[in-house]
């Protein structure tokens, strides 16, 4: 087996333009069966920039809209906490280190680029488990981890946890921001106004937790599931295979992107999260609001090296609600689209953004930004 | 974010727990912290996030599926395919 397949297979055939426009042909015959329009949203914003970049939606019938969906942990994450993170950053005796994606995101006042060109110190890395090497060579700094991210990148900031337990390190603490997706989904269906017809559910996330956590929305509210790689063949089957759902009267949750994901998911990132992590009660969701048990906090007994309790007095409380021109929140919803925007490409880009869809690349309004306003 | 990259494993180093990878000829070292002891072996292909190895990749599904578009392919007579890709290269925006 080992010889059949070769690495570049996973990337070019997947993204292969005879196949796309093969289900693209297979899509059109299908959906003419469908007995009225079919809107499916992608939760996840890797599937957003799919279907943007291949421009995947000029090859489908009329008859099928995508409506793009709230999984871009960079979007949703509330100005507050962004203002938690500057704060620390601004304390003398810490070291802020966080990914990438949160360098340009606008807290009340600041980014914290803008942290950073005014003296804190900010590190942005690639892996979570670069804080080990910044606390061997800063021994008489703290480090505090803004930990951001969906299930996907929950474990990496566990095994970090473990790490710096393990090997008895005394300066990295953590503020944690991990949120989650079903909860969401839920809050999007109990909307009455919603439009979700189905969802295609996310690649990367099902890794870590598994097909099984959208059991509920087949079950509960009759919205099928197709958990989707994100290549654009993987999109395009998806597709096909939601279609087929609705024309053979059958709602379920499948899996496309079987060549990675599982119905259970990865057990030792799942037993690792659930050592170190708790649902919190409550977290507000940037444009969504407030959403109960999305997100994760450190258990009482790891306290000790939560920077969100040692510092405290430190850290703004007051609530900060987005530019009122901007319409991030019924664009996270799915509501609007960026195009429906009066700000969008003109005084909200992605070097200059007012709200956080144009952020990260992997929002709506940045990906419309980049890659034309077509859809 | 939450994007992954397909690497392949060509080699483990035990005592570290860090495995080097292959992604499009840039080696790279990833932890195998969340993966189950043993279960990763050189040779294998598995997906890479922020340094860490999330899960092997199934290499006989992802066969089945590249079978599968082949077939797509195949099954779609010649003209009409030519026919499907001349129309959607000629394709409108809305």
């Amino acid at each position: 087996m080992n010889n059949d397949l070769k690495l570049k297979d996973l990337y070019t055939k997947f993204r292969d333009p005879n196949t796309i426009k093969s289900y693209a042909k297979l899509i059109t015959q299908e959906a003419l069966k469908l007995p009225s329009e079919l809107n499916i949203m992608e939760v996840c914003g890797g599937h957003t920039h799919t279907i943007m970049k291949y421009g995947l939606k000029q090859l489908l019938p009329k008859n099928i809209n995508f409506i793009h969906g709230p999984g871009c942990p960079v979007c949703v994450m509330p100005k507050e906490r962004i203002d938690h993170a500057i704060a620390l950053a601004n304390q003398s005796d810490v070291i802020l280190v966080t990914l990438g994606d949160m360098i340009k995101v606008p807290g009340s006042c600041e980014t914290l680029q803008d942290a950073r060109a005014n003296g804190a110190d900010v590190r942005f890395v690639y892996s979570p488990m670069d804080c080990i090497k910044i606390a061997n060579e800063n021994k008489d700094k703290t480090i505090i981890f803004f930990s951001i991210g969906f299930e996907t990148t929950t474990p990496m900031t566990s095994a970090l946890i473990n790490q710096v337990i393990n090997k008895d390190i005394k300066n990295i603490l953590f503020h944690i921001n991990h949120i989650t997706v079903p909860e969401p989904m839920r809050v999007l269906l109990d909307d009455d106004t919603n439009k979700i017809d189905a969802f295609i559910g996310p690649a990367h996330v099902s890794v870590i937790s598994g097909s099984k956590i959208y059991d509920e929305f087949p079950l509960k509210y009759k919205k099928p599931v197709v958990v989707s790689g994100f290549e654009p063949v993987d999109v395009m089957q998806s597709v096909l295979m939601i279609i087929k759902q609705i024309n053979q009267n059958r709602c379920e949750v499948e899996v496309e992107y079987s060549r990675s994901v599982t119905k259970d998911g990865n057990i030792t990132a799942q037993k690792l999260n659930d050592k170190f992590f708790e649902k919190r009660d409550h977290f507000r969701w940037r444009g969504i609001g407030d959403i109960p048990n999305s997100s994760f906090k450190l258990k009482d007994e790891f306290k000790y090296l939560d920077a969100e309790v040692i510092y405290a007095k430190f850290l703004p409380t007051k609530k900060i609600d987005d530019h009122k021109l901007c319409i991030c929140g019924d664009i996270l919803k799915g509501k609007a689209n960026p195009k429906d925007c009066k700000v969008f490409g003109k005084t909200c880009t992605p070097s200059n953004p007012l709200g956080s869809c144009m952020v990260s690349s992997e929002g709506a309004c940045a990906a419309y930004y980049k890659y034309g306003d077509i859809l | 974010m939450c994007l992954s990259i397909p690497s392949k494993v060509t080699k483990i180093d035990k005592n570290t727990n860090i495995a080097t990878v292959n992604t499009m000829g840039i080696n790279r070292d990833a932890s195998l912290d969340l993966m189950e002891e043993g279960i990763v072996n050189i040779g294998d292909y598995v997906l890479l996030h922020v340094g860490f190895i999330i899960n092997k990749i199934d290499e006989e599904d992802a066969l089945l599926s590249l079978e599968t578009f082949k077939n797509i392919l195949e099954q779609m007579d010649e003209d009409e395919l030519k026919q499907t890709i001349k129309d959607s290269d000629n394709c409108q925006n809305e």
